[in-house]
């Protein structure tokens, strides 16, 4: 990974010419030249340029797993906020239970938290979701944060090395959503290390090294405390 | 009455400014904490906040365009924000500046991306003093970048109008009342595209060319300040994603 | 609208339980308070508000008109709240609704009730001309509180106020004729527990709300409880209590604040 501080961009910014380079995401073109259309982060390969977004709501990607809250039971169906910009539709279908005409009150209410894997996207960014996949159930207990969607790739650091380490050092179960929810559940000061550590994360601004700071201090609370 | 009052005198206007100044800005991006984005704006006596909600899908469903995402920027005047109390909520002013304001921004936001969705901005005149649509505009379009918001260019705004004959920019308070003209545009600083023009008083063609090259350059001046409040605010977190 | 997720609910209530909340504060302990005057040019008095993230803008402006016909020697005053949709994504725009009015009553009347302004002394010409004082509130970040934040900016402004006679012809400009200031303290209650200044989170869950107004003396000028839910009469002497406790502070803040 590269060691040098990653440039920021703002939309209209001029990235490079589509003779070129291919343009990534978070980018448009006019002209043959190619500009970034979000605050972000320039991603620069060597035939492709990306715009990482800093900012904004979860894009959903189909197969994505996702926390979500309920915010309507309905006939045959439930309304989910997933942080993106519009609801998605859990169907009776698509959940691992038999669930009578009327009867989705019984399995899920408002209010209640699910993890849950985007199914489809369509054009119109109608969503659905579903519940029929391994380890996708109803949320109970602990607690769930929230980090900029953008962020969570930093979260899960690489290859899943900085969850481990959260898990390993707080005895917390942690769940990322790829749309910044995060759901912790442990003892009161393991979820608390979790919630500070996440936001020590989010805010470092030097990636380089970032899992071995994480470490040192996660290693440096943990005698503090015996 | 017009030109009895002296606004324009030995190559300087009343508050000292040359014909070609702008008055003092300060942007912050960022400010808020509900707000998904958001800006400050101090342009010299007007004071702005915006806020950003969205994309978010538009409410009640016959205002939803099922290609696009609807813009909709709302601009107030608080009650304390100008000499004598306004009465608070919306009145035929405010809506048509909304109005086209909305418009101005639609342009640049790439609303495909978002059907059925609205992105509401919401600007608020704390302290006003004359400008205040192109200080809304060009708040407005920091906090849409602040939130995200996947857009074609940053809009701005700026006004240039005439006063005792002389083409001037940026209209200050007594030159806003007492001027003989005033020509607020906003612009896409990327391609010099024209976004918002609006025109009272009277110009000759030859001072409309002049009074547009004010402003156009007022425009690119506080462009530059637009981006530099951004990158303030997140040139800190540049670091690795 | 924002939901709150059940086990957000489950959350603070287990912290409750165990005597802590979601940002570390003691139950009777305010988050912190930052407050600005003199930040609007136009107003005749203006002051932000910062209690933790809630943010509140409060302006006076003061005109001249006619008196009530049953007080003809004092000035008139008048409350305003607008929770406009900047403030919070569940705010929506148009004409203020009860949680608005709610708000802007209970600020007027903790100002009115304790008399605050002096209105009698804002009397030009008895049936015929008096002080007008707008104080209109404006919310710019919502996260919990704004009764606290509200009042607390509605006082700076005022104590900050200059009547505005040079305009009018009546002289020159002169502070607004103000008395000791009463300090509003909202506590509300989840799952058996009472704590102090909610956050938002906390008022997303909260059973039942009370406001206690308390003046220099200890004590109270104004009250207002909130919500369907109930206190019972020894919780609401711990309220009483704490909110003369925390309201010594915050007026000392405020007189420091606005130079008095």
């Amino acid at each position: 990974m590269n060691q040098d501080k990653r440039e920021i961009v703002i939309p209209s910014q001029f990235l490079g010419e589509i003779k070129n380079k291919k343009a990534g995401k978070g980018t448009f073109v006019e002209n043959g030249k190619i500009y970034a259309e979000i605050l972000g982060v320039l991603s620069n390969n060597p035939d492709y340029i990306n715009v990482i977004s800093l900012k904004g709501r979860y894009d959903p990607t189909e197969k994505d797993f996702v926390i979500g809250i309920v915010i309507e039971a309905m006939q045959s169906s439930w309304l989910v906020d997933i942080n993106a910009a519009y609801p998605a539709l859990l169907h009776v279908n698509e959940v691992p239970w038999d669930v009578e005409f009327g009867e989705t009150e019984k399995y899920l209410n408002k209010g209640d938290s699910i993890m849950a894997k985007v199914l489809q996207v369509d054009q119109e960014k109608k969503l659905q979701i579903t519940l029929k996949d391994y380890n996708l159930y109803k949320i109970k207990g602990g607690f769930i944060s929230y980090v900029e969607p953008s962020k969570v790739p930093r979260i899960i650091g690489k290859k899943g090395s900085m969850i481990s380490l959260l898990k390993k050092y707080t005895k917390c179960r942690i769940f990322v959503g790829q749309n910044g929810r995060i759901w912790i559940d442990g003892d009161e000061d393991g979820i608390k290390k979790v919630i500070e550590t996440i936001v020590m994360i989010e805010d470092e601004s030097l990636s380089y090294g970032l899992t071995n700071k994480i470490e040192e201090l996660l290693k440096k609370d943990t005698k503090d405390v015996h | 009455m017009k030109s009895e009052i002296k606004l324009f005198e030995n190559g300087k206007r009343l508050d000292g400014r040359m014909p070609d100044e702008l008055r003092n800005i300060k942007i912050k991006a960022g400010v808020l904490h509900r707000a998904e984005g958001s800006c400050y704006l101090e342009w010299g006596g007007n004071k702005v906040m915006v806020a950003v909600y969205g994309p978010r899908e538009a409410i009640p469903r016959h205002t939803q365009n099922p290609l696009r995402a609807i813009v909709t920027a709302r601009y107030n005047m608080a009650a304390f924000s100008v000499e004598d109390r306004k009465r608070p909520g919306p009145d035929r002013r405010s809506r048509e500046i909304s109005k086209v304001i909305s418009e101005a921004l639609e342009s640049v936001i790439l609303v495909e991306k978002f059907p059925r969705a609205t992105i509401d901005v919401n600007i608020e005149v704390l302290d006003a003093e004359a400008g205040t649509r192109c200080a809304g505009l060009t708040a407005a379009a920091v906090a849409l970048v602040d939130a995200g918001i996947p857009m074609k260019d940053i809009p701005v705004a700026c006004a240039a109008g005439k006063i005792n004959d002389q083409i001037v920019l940026d209209l200050g308070k007594d030159e806003d009342n007492y001027g003989s003209a005033d020509l607020p545009i906003a612009i896409s600083p990327r391609t010099g595209e024209i976004l918002l023009l609006q025109m009272d008083g009277h110009l000759t063609q030859e001072e409309f060319d002049k009074a547009f090259d004010f402003a156009l350059k007022g425009c690119h001046i506080i462009s530059d300040l637009q981006k530099k409040a951004i990158l303030e605010k997140y040139q800190s977190e540049a670091g690795g994603i | 609208m924002t939901i709150v997720p059940s086990i957000k609910r489950d959350y603070l209530a287990k912290l409750a339980k165990n005597g802590k909340r979601e940002d570390g504060r003691a139950f009777d302990e305010f988050r912190n308070i930052e407050i600005e005057t003199g930040v609007v040019s136009k107003a005749e008095g203006s002051a932000r508000v910062k209690i933790g993230n809630t943010q509140v803008l409060t302006g006076i402006k003061m005109g001249i008109g006619e008196p009530y016909p049953d007080t003809p020697e004092t000035g008139v005053m008048t409350t305003a709240a607008e929770l406009i949709p900047l403030a919070s994504p569940d705010f929506e725009a148009g004409p203020p609704r009860e949680n608005a009015i709610e708000l802007a009553r209970v600020v007027d009347r903790g100002i009115r009730e304790s008399q605050l302004i002096e209105v009698e002394k804002l009397c030009i010409e008895p049936e015929e001309k008096v002080w007008l004082v707008f104080i209109d509130i404006h919310i710019l970040d919502y996260d919990g509180n704004l009764f606290d934040a509200a009042s607390l900016a509605s006082l700076a402004a005022l104590m900050t106020t200059k009547v505005p006679a040079k305009r009018f012809e009546l002289g020159e400009d002169y502070p607004l004729p103000i008395k000791e200031p009463p300090i509003s303290c909202t506590s509300v209650k989840f799952n058996d527990v009472v704590v102090m200044d909610p956050s938002l989170d906390e008022e997303e869950i909260a059973e039942v709300r009370l406001t206690v107004a308390t003046d220099k003396n200890e004590d109270i000028r104004a009250m207002q409880k909130g919500l369907n839910g109930s206190f019972t009469r020894d919780e609401i002497k711990k309220v009483i209590k704490a909110s003369i406790d925390n309201g010594k502070k915050i007026r000392e803040q405020l007189y420091k604040s606005t130079g008095k």
